[in-house]
């Protein structure tokens, strides 16, 4: 059994300890968003926020995963609901497919909770891990600025509101 | 956002509408094709009305079309000409998409046809229904036709009083053929087409909603892999599976001669168990594969049906000056994200299956002939899948969903392939080899032109015969692969775009068929337009270097035709194209333009770029794009497309590249076939389109691909002086091209 | 009595340092201006060769920024130097510099003006380049594209940042003029040796340092560190299973590969991009130089040795049998073996972190068509004496270069805590390796992580 906090929920796990987080998502927890995309760590499509740290879902194991906080897109937000970096994406409408748009948000987030205001070479280079195939390259980038501004936005209304 | 699928069949039969569809979708009786004018878009081959718009007693509407979203918007785009032509919000329509019992045959969603096919039709039926409602109307209120207007859902007359669209329709009123016109909206008062509107699947995809047939889950569902041989043609020779069968979670392991899968209850359990059965596998090698190093020549050599496409004056004029080229396009893939995946379950001697097949029809049609079942007993669904940019594994996966759901009735069977699986097994785009010569004249005018372009088909879909599903080659009972057949012109396959859109008074162009495939090929993106594009926009800068003229220009003295005249000078102005503009050391700027097919959408482009001398690394900079794709129906979408295939065509033409030794392929992931990453992302793309209300819709999912090719070849000539005629463009290559 | 004595000795102290000062002082060359048109295309070709088996792209050139124009940060114990702009840009490259001042910097460690360099610039071994090679690598640098880049300051902590110390560190550590032929070597080896030992400078980072950061002459190629990394013996010591031959040496430095020893990671990986420009007979020639140190030397010994080493990786090499759902929970060690260093309870055992982990690509799948890496067993970083090696690719992975075909591992550095590493290595080494187990991964992990070097410059 594994204890699993997955967006801010326990759950107990009851499969082999060694099989990829990404796996236990999609078919324990039926969250869709992470997507199998290489298995390898090569691309991106799976993943998802561990710590605050974008890690690879597909491969690591729940065993390693006790007691930290793991976030997919459905933590973000959801359709009625959005998150500001889903709703940066979808105002940007940066995807084609949207196979591989999980895991860019979720690589983009755990960028902009270490740098609100990221330089365009950031965004790039924090980006590399992920692939997208359909080329829908400059609007992601678009969507991240725009996610960082909305991020940056939020917070001053916060400040302004605690004073 | 598409709910995914009901998954029994009681469901699927008790959903209203499907008797009346499936008698709708009867194909055209011959005799209505005697003598009678064309239909617009693919009411032609579908004309009743009710096989594409259904309106309940409620006024919900559905339309029906036999296309899928493969995430080029389609829905969107169809959605809204559906709206603008019925008079409804675009919200309140529901599109069911390549239904085997639901929807028309519509083919393969491919070649940019959607809208020209598809688009078509709907809008077609949709402002013929709105007519025949108003028709009704006016019956039902006792007015003239002329006095009625359609809003909102309503049929409303001048005199005030309204009847909704559910009131109206009866049973069988919209079991009609088409007519050859429609009462077309006048464009200036659309409301719909031409407007802003959001994708209808993003937000779902977005925020974790089941949106991808590998998101499906049914209950009692397994997971299942394939294990595919070392190399194709190889056999499986000896295999003791005893020890997987016992493995945790197994249910069994399924094989029919070569074909090997195992099906478990956990996906990792059928991961670990497709490993374990590939270690106990053992293979007899399949006949080795040509040296890639001389592949080109190997290409050449093999026998080929040629064929004329193009002649025209007198071939063979000698001018001023005569150039000559030859160009080079490898094996590439379509790489998708996601690998392929279906669902499949047999019950009760009827197979269904969900995929992302671009053609369910056709699937269904080759899944029958595998499996020897009637057409009507095999059901194909669509459900998005990864983007597929062609054909690539989709129907594949299907075809091994249904192998194993056949071995374990009852159970939904998931089989998705492993990234190992797609980059060795997916059918690749041809590789490619053209020769072009022109001779100019004196005032640098074209007078002769001469091409050969040599390819493999660009297409080994699966159509009727069950030979072209991968698994079906491996079965004890094997079914042979069908000769490859060329796709004819206009639109053709390994000749598409091969016919050059310049004026040449003196032109021949000859199309060299090749039969034998060393490697497995099919439809990538834009099919041969990727490299013929590419060769002849190399080429034009070529000449007009030769003529001492700007390569802007130097297209325009040869295009006749007013669009594409609008498309160049729109992307040159806006680019801010100066013909004598001097760039810093190692940068370069590069134009080309096709019109893809010479017959769909227009596409010109410009861009700049930089490339390092010390390691022959390019850097994209900024690129603007002109595209006339007639009347556009979602002007994002299209930006979206355009800048997607400028992105995924800078990846093919500056690293792709399948790699294979004699015992196989060896490019098997992201590592062995890199793609571009974000640092290496253009700068910045920027699109702008040229609407045509109220002309045809012009594809244009894949018109950016050839001209972005040859842009960035004509950049990197005059960033460095050396032109490169070899796909890809690689740093090595080009460092190896600019020397020390 | 006793000032005379001071006085003697003060005279003495006082004419030493002035007689040292007057060694190591250094006349300015006077600026020159060279033209790029008058070198000859084929030595400029030459230099271009030469300069890849110099690798002098890597320490003068700073990620992301123009080739040759200076800004890589060089890690020495003695503090941070800043590879200099070495482009023919008169104001803040070498434009300006003769093909004297060029040969004397080579040779003997000044720069134009008459500064002493300080010694992460290899000139104890470029100052055995012959004139000629050095005439061509002038030819190739001075017909570069000149880039106008300041050169920035070396953070060298006083007293080291008195350049006279480089004076006093040539005095003990520079041997100048050419290697000697060994007539009982073969031509091929002593090109190798030439180029090995000059202009390649594999021993500036493949022998180990003294405390005032001289190579040791015993230590030839015993292992040193580069960057934070290990760089490996490559002599007897090599912790290599397989003994080192030429053509696995050539394998590995024409394609960053060899099937017996894995690829070339960390700092070696640019050295293989750039010697991708090296000629074939050159890079065959070093080949040949490095692996007659290796252990072994004899056809039927070596065989031997390699297919141990093979049988045995190939043995370990296997996924860990899959056991019944639920069988192994967080809380058992399936690979908990007494005396294991492992200072964490609460880690899950390092196997099943492997299944889970590396697993997908560090596993004999049979005919399994995986691009796959080379068995663990058979890795040098798995082999060698301590961990550094093997945790610091498990932090950061392998990545190519962009659009480049090569190996990708993915870093684990965030997604494992360091105990999960720490179980994880240990699993490795005792899966994987007939050595002995690491006595303290724990501190060497926290070692590593301290020693993590930006890779490039913060903006």
């Amino acid at each position: 059994m594994t204890v699993l906090n997955v967006n801010g929920q326990q759950h107990r796990i009851d499969v082999d300890p060694r099989t990829p987080l990404l796996y236990v998502l999609r078919n324990e927890l039926k969250l869709n968003a992470a997507k199998f995309g290489c298995g390898l760590g090569q691309c991106g499509a799976c993943t998802v926020l561990v710590d605050h740290e974008p890690v690879f879902s597909c491969i690591l194991p729940i065993s390693v995963l006790e007691g930290r906080y793991i976030r997919t897109v459905e933590g973000l937000g959801s359709e009625g609901r959005p998150g500001p970096v889903q709703s940066a994406f979808i105002e940007e409408q940066a995807a084609q497919c949207g196979y591989c748009i999980p895991g860019m948000m979720m690589r983009a987030q755990g960028l902009l909770e270490h740098n609100a205001s990221p330089s365009d070479a950031q965004i790039r280079d924090a980006m590399a891990p992920n692939l997208c195939r359909c080329g829908t390259q400059m609007r992601i980038l678009r969507a991240v600025r725009r996610a960082a501004k909305a991020m940056m936005a939020d917070a001053g209304t916060i400040q302004e509101t605690a004073k | 956002m598409n709910a995914m699928p009901p998954l029994t069949r009681r469901l699927l039969l008790t959903t209203g509408g499907a008797l009346v569809v499936s008698f709708a979708l009867l194909p055209k009786l011959a005799a209505l094709a005697q003598n009678v004018p064309k239909l617009p878009g693919d009411l032609d081959k579908t004309p009743m009305l009710d096989s594409w718009i259904a309106i309940d007693a409620q006024g919900r509407i559905t339309v029906f079309a036999g296309k899928a979203e493969l995430g080029q918007g389609i829905k969107t785009a169809l959605i809204q000409c559906a709206a603008e032509e019925i008079e409804v919000d675009p919200a309140g329509i529901t599109l069911i998409t390549a239904d085997t019992e639901r929807t028309p045959n519509e083919g393969y969603t491919a070649g940019s046809h959607s809208m020209q096919d598809c688009g078509t039709a709907i809008l077609n039926a949709a402002a013929q229904v709105r007519g025949i409602l108003i028709e009704l109307a006016a019956t039902r209120l006792n007015l003239p036709a002329e006095q009625l207007k359609a809003t909102q859902g309503t049929v409303v007359a001048n005199d005030g009083r309204s009847v909704r669209y559910g009131e109206l329709l009866t049973g069988q009123d919209l079991h009609r053929p088409a007519q050859p016109t429609s009462p077309l909206k006048d464009p200036k008062n659309f409301v719909v087409i031409g407007k802003p509107m959001q994708r209808v699947d993003i937000p779902g995809k977005l925020t974790g909603k089941p949106a991808y047939v590998q998101d499906m889950r049914p209950n009692g569902m397994l997971q299942a892999r394939v294990v595919r041989p070392p190399s194709y043609g190889a056999r499986l020779t000896q295999l003791d599976a005893g020890a997987v069968e016992s493995m945790p979670g197994v249910v069994k392991v399924v094989r029919d001669g070569s074909f090997l899968a195992v099906a478990a209850q956990g996906e990792f359990q059928a991961i670990d168990a497709m490993e374990a059965l590939s270690a106990l596998a053992k293979w007899e090698q399949g006949p080795v594969l040509p040296e890639q190093a001389t592949i080109y020549d190997t290409i050449r050599q093999l026998p080929s049906n040629d064929s004329t496409i193009l002649d025209k004056g007198t071939p063979g004029q000698q001018g001023a000056h005569t150039m000559r080229a030859t160009y080079h396009r490898p094996y590439q893939l379509h790489g998708s994200i996601g690998p392929s995946c279906a669902l499949a379950i047999f019950e009760a001697d009827k197979l269904t299956v969900w995929t992302h097949s671009q053609g369910v029809y056709p699937l269904r049609n080759a899944l029958a002939d595998m499996l020897h079942m009637p057409q009507q007993q095999v059901h194909c669904i669509h459900v998005e899948g990864s983007g597929c940019y062609g054909h690539n594994a989709a129907d594949d996966v299907a075809a091994d969903a249904a192998l194993i759901a056949r071995a374990l009735p009852g159970r939904p069977i998931r089989v998705q392939w492993m990234r190992e699986d797609e980059h060795g097994w997916e059918p690749f785009g041809p590789a490619m080899i053209s020769q072009a010569a022109a001779s100019l004249d004196a005032d640098g005018k074209l007078i002769d032109w001469q091409y050969d372009v040599w390819s493999n088909t660009h297409s080994t879909r699966p159509e009727g015969p069950a030979g072209n599903l991968l698994a079906a080659r491996y079965l004890a009972q094997p079914f042979a692969q069908p000769a490859p057949k060329p796709i004819p012109q206009p639109e053709g396959g390994g000749d598409r775009n091969a016919i050059p859109i310049y004026t040449v008074p003196n032109a021949r162009v000859i199309s060299h068929f090749i039969p034998q495939m060393p490697l497995r090929v099919s439809a990538l993106r834009a099919l041969g337009a990727y490299h013929n594009v590419f060769s002849i926009e190399s080429f034009m800068d070529e000449l007009a270097h030769a003529a001492g003229a700007d390569p802007v220009e130097f297209r325009l003295r040869h295009l006749d035709d007013s669009r594409a005249h609008d498309v160049v000078t729109m992307a040159a102005k806006e680019f801010g194209w100066q013909p004598d503009a001097k760039l810093p050391r190692g940068h370069g700027r590069g134009f080309a333009f096709a019109r893809y097919k010479n017959l769909a959408a227009y596409c010109a482009l410009a861009l700049e770029l930089e490339v390092e001398h010390e390691t022959g690394a390019v850097k994209l900079g900024r690129i603007v794009v002109a595209v006339d794709s007639g009347q556009a129906v979602n002007h994002d979408g299209i930006r979206n497309q355009i800048e997607g295939a400028i992105v995924q065509s800078a990846s093919w033409t500056l690293y792709e590249e399948v790699t294979f030794g004699r015992d196989g392929i060896t490019s098997r992931d992201w590592s062995s076939f890199p793609m571009m990453r974000f640092p290496a992302a253009p700068e910045s793309i920027e699109v702008h389109v040229i609407d045509r209300p109220g002309e045809k819709f012009l594809g244009t999912g894949e018109a950016g691909q050839g001209p972005a090719a040859a842009a960035i070849a004509n950049a990197i000539a005059d960033a460095t002086g050396a032109r490169l005629r070899e796909l890809p463009l690689t740093a090595a290559r080009i460092k190896a091209a600019i020397g020390i | 009595m006793v000032w005379r004595v001071l006085l003697t000795v003060v005279v003495v102290i006082g004419s030493a340092f002035g007689a040292f000062y007057a060694w190591a002082w250094n006349s300015e060359i006077p600026p020159t201006n060279a033209p790029a048109t008058l070198f000859d295309p084929g030595i400029v070709a030459k230099g271009a060769q030469l300069a890849a088996v110099g690798n002098c792209g890597i320490c003068h050139t700073q990620a992301g920024a123009k080739p040759y124009a200076g800004g890589f940060p060089v890690q020495t114990p003695f503090g941070t130097i800043y590879g200099t702009n070495i482009t023919p840009d008169p104001d803040t490259g070498i434009g300006s510099w003769s093909e004297t001042a060029f040969r004397r910097a080579l040779h003997e460690g000044v720069d134009r003006t008459g500064n002493h360099l300080y010694p992460a610039f290899p000139y104890d071994h470029f100052t055995h380049a012959t004139d000629s090679d050095i005439g061509a690598l002038y030819a190739f640098l001075m017909t570069r594209e000149p880039v106008a880049k300041a050169n920035r300051a070396p953070a060298v902590p006083f007293p080291l940042n008195v350049r006279l110390f480089a004076a006093g560190w040539k005095l003990l550590f520079l041997h100048k003029g050419q290697i000697p032929p060994d007539a009982s070597k073969s031509a091929e080896w002593n090109r190798g040796a030439y180029l090995a030992e000059s202009l390649g400078h594999c021993g500036a980072c493949h022998t180990p340092r003294n405390v005032l950061g001289g190579e040791k002459r015993d230590g030839q190629f015993a292992g040193g560190q580069s960057e934070g990394w290990l760089a490996p013996a490559l002599n007897a010591a090599s912790p290599a299973p397989v003994s080192w031959t030429a053509e696995q040496v050539y394998a590995y430095l024409r394609n960053g590969f060899a099937k017996q020893h894995g690829l070339a990671a960390g700092p070696m990986q640019p050295v293989v991009r750039n010697l991708k420009k090296a000629s074939d007979a050159d890079l065959r020639a070093i080949a040949t130089y490095v692996a007659s140190f290796a252990g072994l030397q004899n056809d039927a010994d070596r065989e031997q040795e390699t297919q141990k080493a093979l049988d045995f990786a190939r043995s370990r090499d296997s996924k860990v049998p899959m056991p019944p759902s639920g069988a192994i929970t967080t809380s058992t060690r399936a690979d908990a073996k007494p005396g294991r260093t492992n200072n964490d309870s609460a880690a899950p055992s390092g196997a099943v972190i492997f299944v889970g982990a590396c697993a997908s690509c560090h596993h004999s799948g049979g005919e399994l068509p995986v691009s796959r890496p080379i068995e663990l067993g058979l890795s040098t970083p798995v082999n060698a004496p301590d961990p550094a090696a093997l945790l610091r690719i498990v932090l950061d992975g392998i990545h190519p270069s962009s659009g480049e075909r090569g190996p990708i591992m993915p870093g684990f550095s965030r997604a494992l805590t360091d105990p999960q590493i720490t179980a994880l290595v240990s699993h490795v080494r005792s899966q994987f390796s007939r050595q002995p187990a690491w006595p303290n991964i724990a501190a060497a992990l926290t070692k590593v992580r301290q020693n993590k070097e930006p890779a490039t410059e913060a903006p």
